[in-house]
């Protein structure tokens, strides 16, 4: 079974964001790869350990991206591939298209993604690839099978769970509760590191049609700082009946 | 500049969701004098009041009914949404950031070539562009966008845009009709099972009070105070990371970074330490009531009203008291 996941490099979710000059600053942050995106790879490490073939990741991003591929590698994936090609570099419109791109060219029966990334948290890129693959897709899976070409995946609807059946090739998003991602082993960091990357450039990809960017950020802020608020004291009953006042008169939410 | 903007209209159970005539509310102030049109992609479309859909500014509804819209398969809903979109060839596609809106709005963008923004707050008008503001890192800061395009979608999120005073001498003109065949092969994937689960009854996305357990709760059973609370209140229940990690209620629930970014009027932090992970998912409530054993936890910092004390000596009688205060 051919397995592709795309993956994205991000902020740790334990990161203060900064904005400095109106960008967020990356400085001295430590980066992850995308925590659904870990779903993602666990899932389909299993698929292939339990089928055959092989799990090929992919990434979109600088440099520093490639430690996310080589944890993937690290966890068991077979294959990374690491798009760094600045001309491809844009928004979910840009990079599910450069995904596309690549993808089309090669034999998957199954795509997995992260169902959102933690940074952007836009949730596009995924459903655009299966679209623009022309294949089916089925969004914030909590459970995969694959049975032949068989697919019954569970898919979490805001609190709802549906059964889902498809069949093969399929794209799948991830959402937690789907697994528990592994800790890659210290032996497959040592292979990981060894691990040649392809690279594949603009020239490579035969990106069709316009990929430019067409989501400007025209300004980044933070929210307005909360200073704590008001610690109630007293009994508990006088503190919660002083609670359920505030709430109605001066906070007026109930 | 004028403008045609196509509002899907978000349903559950067969009811249109408040977060719909916000975004009615909102195409309105954006058309300019431009067409607003509504749009049922449902099993019983046909017998939906659309009234409320013309009152906060829909000119038109356009409606598909169809049993195969019992539950949302997106090639089926792309089908329809498409030839909608081509039908009245609009410059902005609105959709809610709810389970539907977010799998099917990038689908159906995809299909356009076009541009979209996600989860936005807010929408506003500067020099003829569109200007969507959308949290970035869960709500830990924030953007400004524009989009290019002839054609551009965007989802919003529950409980952001306001919904204008309803007015109840407008009407819409209701086209119902088959919009796409769909043959059963042009549908690739299928629903074989809906589970419903319990979330208090209230859906998360869309409820105006959240009551939120964390470790703190202790166990499966300790949840039942809050719900409780909860149900006085019509209030969803969620949960931190911790809670869900440690097995005491599904990870439906889960607010944070990762899991459900929230935004209710009113959120009750109960036995949450504030990880920031969690702060990120819930910060932006308008106010935030912490109950914690632990006075240098971090939610007292976040939150607007803190009750350093025993959630489970605390929440029964706050939940007697509110049972008390809100039968007035």
């Amino acid at each position: 079974m051919n397995i592709f996941v795309c993956l994205k490099q991000t902020f740790d979710t334990e990161e203060k964001i900064v904005v400095e000059n109106g960008q967020v600053k990356e400085d001295g942050v430590r980066f992850v790869m995308n925590p659904y995106d870990e779903y993602a790879v666990e899932e389909a490490i299993k698929l292939r350990d339990a089928n055959g073939g092989s799990v090929t990741v992919i990434t979109i991003g600088p440099e520093r991206a490639q430690e996310a591929l080589r944890t993937a590698l690290a966890m068991g994936a077979d294959e990374a591939v690491h798009i760094t090609d600045e001309s491809l570099f844009g928004d979910e419109y840009t990079a599910s298209n450069v995904l596309a791109a690549y993808l089309k060219d090669q034999a998957y029966d199954i795509i997995l993604c992260g169902n959102q990334a933690v940074d952007d948290g836009s949730g596009q890129v995924a459903i655009r690839v299966a679209e623009l693959l022309n294949i089916p897709h089925i969004g914030t899976i909590t459970k995969l099978e694959v049975n032949g070409t068989d697919v019954v995946a569970h898919r979490d609807a805001e609190g709802d769970l549906e059964v889902v059946g498809g069949k093969l090739p399929i794209l799948v998003t991830a959402q937690q509760g789907l697994n528990d991602p592994r800790y890659p082993s210290l032996i497959g960091i040592r292979k990981a590191n060894k691990k040649p990357l392809a690279n594949p450039g603009a020239g490579d990809l035969n990106v069709a049609g316009d990929i430019a960017k067409k989501s400007v950020v025209l300004e980044t802020f933070l929210p307005a700082a909360k200073t704590g608020g008001r610690i109630l004291e007293g009994d508990n009953e006088s503190r919660v009946k002083e609670l359920v006042g505030l709430l109605r008169t001066e906070a007026k939410v109930l | 500049m004028s403008r045609t903007i196509l509002v899907l209209a978000d349903l559950r159970n067969g009811a249109v969701r408040n977060v719909t005539f916000e975004m009615l509310s909102a195409a309105k102030r954006l058309a300019n004098g431009g067409t607003v049109i509504a749009s049922i992609i449902s099993n019983n479309g046909s017998t939906i009041d659309t009234a409320a859909l013309a009152h906060y500014g829909a000119d038109k509804v356009l409606v598909a009914d169809d049993a195969q819209f019992e539950n949302y398969v997106p090639d089926a809903y792309a089908a329809v949404l498409d030839a909608m979109i081509k039908e009245v060839n609009p410059n902005l596609v609105l959709m809610s950031h709810s389970a539907i809106g977010r799998d099917l709005a990038p689908k159906v963008a995809a299909r356009f070539a076009a541009g979209q923004v996600s989860d936005i707050i807010d929408v506003t008008e500067d020099g003829g562009n569109l200007v969507f503001t959308r949290p970035i890192y869960a709500g830990k800061a924030f953007t400004k966008n524009t989009v290019a395009g002839e054609i551009v979608f965007a989802t919003v999120r529950p409980n952001n845009l306001t919904a204008g005073e309803p007015d109840v001498s407008r009407s819409a003109d209701k086209e119902v009709k088959v919009w796409a065949e769909l043959s059963a092969d042009s549908l690739r994937t299928f629903i074989k099972e809906v589970v419903k689960k319990s979330t208090g009854g209230v859906d998360l996305s869309e409820a105006k009070i959240i009551v939120s357990g964390g470790r703190g709760v202790k166990s499966q059973e300790g949840f039942k105070p809050l719900y409780d609370l909860a149900e006085v209140l019509g209030a969803a229940v969620g949960a931190s990371r911790g809670a869900c990690d440690a097995d005491y209620c599904d990870y439906a629930l889960q607010i944070g970074q990762t899991g459900k970014v929230v935004t209710p009027d009113l959120y009750f932090a109960v036995g949450i330490s504030g990880a920031i992970q969690h702060l990120a998912g819930m910060s932006n409530s308008k106010v935030i009531v912490a109950i914690n054993k632990d006075p240098e936890a971090p939610i007292f910092k976040v939150a607007d009203y803190g009750i350093v004390g025993d959630l489970f000596d605390i929440v029964p009688i706050l939940t007697e008291e509110l049972k008390k205060v809100l039968a007035e």
